[in-house]
């Protein structure tokens, strides 16, 4: 915990001051590689501090049955963590429904543990000041997945509609730019301003390598991020309306990015800008 | 907990709206291709159900978008031109026929990328983000590529008054010109005013712009 806190100020000191000219884009983005690299040690990539936190909050018993959320199965068996998140979303049969990591968890609080998950929610995103214990159990549920390859099941005809309903939602236009996901993520080489915009609109690499790197410790802000974050900022820049958290829409496309990226080996929570 | 019980509520609806074809269709990887529409908007309900109804409003697709949703903006060309003559009946050229307004407006405009988030206020004024996805003046490397390079835009028009009509209507309504463009109908969606576009016109085509330097 110490040495982690200590590699994490420095990293995020270090990538802080990164102050790149625009016209050495290139040359930037290799810096930032060099960094990541060196920073995707657990003692130095601040995202670790939310796995060590997540592991508290996993154990801790509370909720109106004081127990902790080791009852919970999210589909590998009850307990079992070791590679479920690389098998998310998923169809649970006990409630019926597709879910992904963060709506699981909601649905364990409010089952196992009876738990009155309005704070949770109102934390789902951590602030200054505010963790958040979604962001910090995801670190490290998704952490638990680190070397193996994304594997949805695909199987059930939940899971199926979630793909497809994910894929109509992925080329939906709408919203005062016209825009829909694909606007921006749908060509390869593209960017916006500076940013380069990954191709997620056909299965391989960019896919695999954007969905294995989430959970990721967001060094611009200062946070372990986690997908329901990522799409709501995209969503925003879409010019959409305010996505409901762990609604189906986000489960929907998450299904379908897994899909395109299946086979891609999870490395999180990894760093990113 | 009212959330997630409605939204458990809607995952059980939607599941006995698609039972059928899912079941009709088999388990062939090609069968479950596209989405039922009405499916993909019970989805849409569940996640964006709670926002104003004017926010609601805004991703309900209009006729263009959509025929540009069903082909994925490749649109068949006997649907194009359907598309092309109803957008550009949406374009109101200026009543004084001025298209070219104050080029030092449209650059800030061009530079500008705010407007239309959940996280603006109603001050939030409106840019046009242009940079977001082209090249203008050369000075300026922050620029993204989903668009093509506007650079000398005017200049190599030879400042042409029929290409600043053309340029208006581009920006007015790209899909006038190009059917399905991913590019946005600022004037159309009443994202962006008659002046400021007439400032974007001024930034592509006036000699003294920087885009022409
Ligand atoms: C107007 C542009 C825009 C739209 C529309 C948009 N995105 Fe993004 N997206 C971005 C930008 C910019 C980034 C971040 C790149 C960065 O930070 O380096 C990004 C990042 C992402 C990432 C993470 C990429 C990574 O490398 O980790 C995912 C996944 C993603 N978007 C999915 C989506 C989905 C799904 C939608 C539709 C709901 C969407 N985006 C709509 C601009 C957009
Ligand atoms: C989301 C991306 C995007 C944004 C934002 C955008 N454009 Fe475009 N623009 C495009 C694309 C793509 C094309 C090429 C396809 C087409 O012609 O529609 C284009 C084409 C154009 C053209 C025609 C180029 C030619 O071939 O002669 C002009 C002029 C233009 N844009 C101006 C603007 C201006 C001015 C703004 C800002 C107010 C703007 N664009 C914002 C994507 C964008």
């Amino acid at each position: 915990m110490k040495r982690a806190s200590i590699g994490a100020i420095t990293v995020a000191i270090l990538l802080c001051s990164l102050a790149f000219p625009v016209n050495a884009q290139d040359a930037s983005e290799k810096e930032i590689e060099r960094y990541r690299a060196m920073i995707s040690d657990p003692f130095s990539n601040p995202g670790f501090l939310a796995v060590d936190r997540g592991e508290a909050l996993w154990k801790l018993k509370r909720g109106a049955k004081n127990v902790s959320l080791e009852g919970c199965d999210l589909g590998l068996g009850v307990g079992k963590l070791d590679g479920a998140f690389a098998k998310m979303p998923r169809f649970f049969a006990d409630a019926n429904r597709v879910m992904d990591l963060e709506q699981r968890l909601l649905w364990c609080m409010q089952n196992i543990q009876d738990l009155d998950t309005k704070d949770v929610v109102a934390r789902r995103f951590s602030g200054p000041g505010r963790l958040s214990d979604m962001e910090d159990l995801v670190a490290y549920i998704a952490n638990k997945s680190s070397g193996m390859k994304i594997d949805v099941p695909l199987a059930h005809p939940k899971e199926q509609e979630m793909a497809a309903v994910g894929e109509a939602l992925f080329y939906r236009r709408g919203g005062v730019m016209d825009f829909s996901c694909a606007t921006c993520h749908a060509d390869e080489g593209k960017r916006i301003r500076l940013q380069g915009l990954p191709d997620l609109s056909k299965p391989g690499k960019q896919p695999q390598e954007t969905m294995a790197t989430w959970p990721t410790y967001r060094v611009s802000q200062g946070a372990l991020r986690t997908m329901q974050h990522r799409l709501w900022d995209c969503f925003r820049q879409q010019r959409w309306p305010v996505p409901e958290y762990g609604s189906d829409s986000i489960t929907a496309l998450t299904v379908f990015l897994q899909k395109q990226a299946m086979g891609g080996t999870i490395a999180v929570p990894s760093i990113k800008r | 907990m009212t959330t997630m019980s409605k939204l458990v509520a809607l995952a059980i609806a939607a599941g006995v709206i698609t039972t059928l074809p899912f079941a009709a269709s088999a388990q062939t990887a090609a069968a479950a291709k596209r989405a039922d529409p009405a499916l993909v908007e019970t989805y849409l309900k569940a996640t964006f159900g709670k926002a104003p109804p004017e926010w609601q409003a805004r991703i309900e697709p209009d006729e263009t978008l959509r025929a540009c949703n069903l082909h994925r903006n490749d649109v068949p060309s006997a649907e194009a031109d359907k598309i092309i003559k109803r957008e550009l009946a949406k374009v109101v050229f200026p009543a004084d026929g001025k298209l070219i307004g104050d080029w030092k407006e449209g650059k800030k405009i061009a530079n500008n990328g705010r407007g239309g988030q959940f996280s603006d206020d109603e001050k939030t004024v409106s840019g046009g983000n242009c940079y977001a996805c082209h090249q203008m003046e050369k000075a300026e490397l922050s620029y993204g590529t989903l668009g093509p390079s506007l650079t000398a835009y005017g200049k190599e028009r030879k400042f042409d008054p029929a290409e600043v009509r053309n340029a208006f209507t581009k920006i007015y309504n790209s899909q006038a010109v190009l059917a399905c463009s991913n590019m946005p109908r600022f004037g159309a969606n009443k994202f962006l005013s008659e002046q400021q576009i007439m400032d974007l016109v001024a930034f592509l085509f006036d000699p003294e712009s920087p885009v022409n330097k």
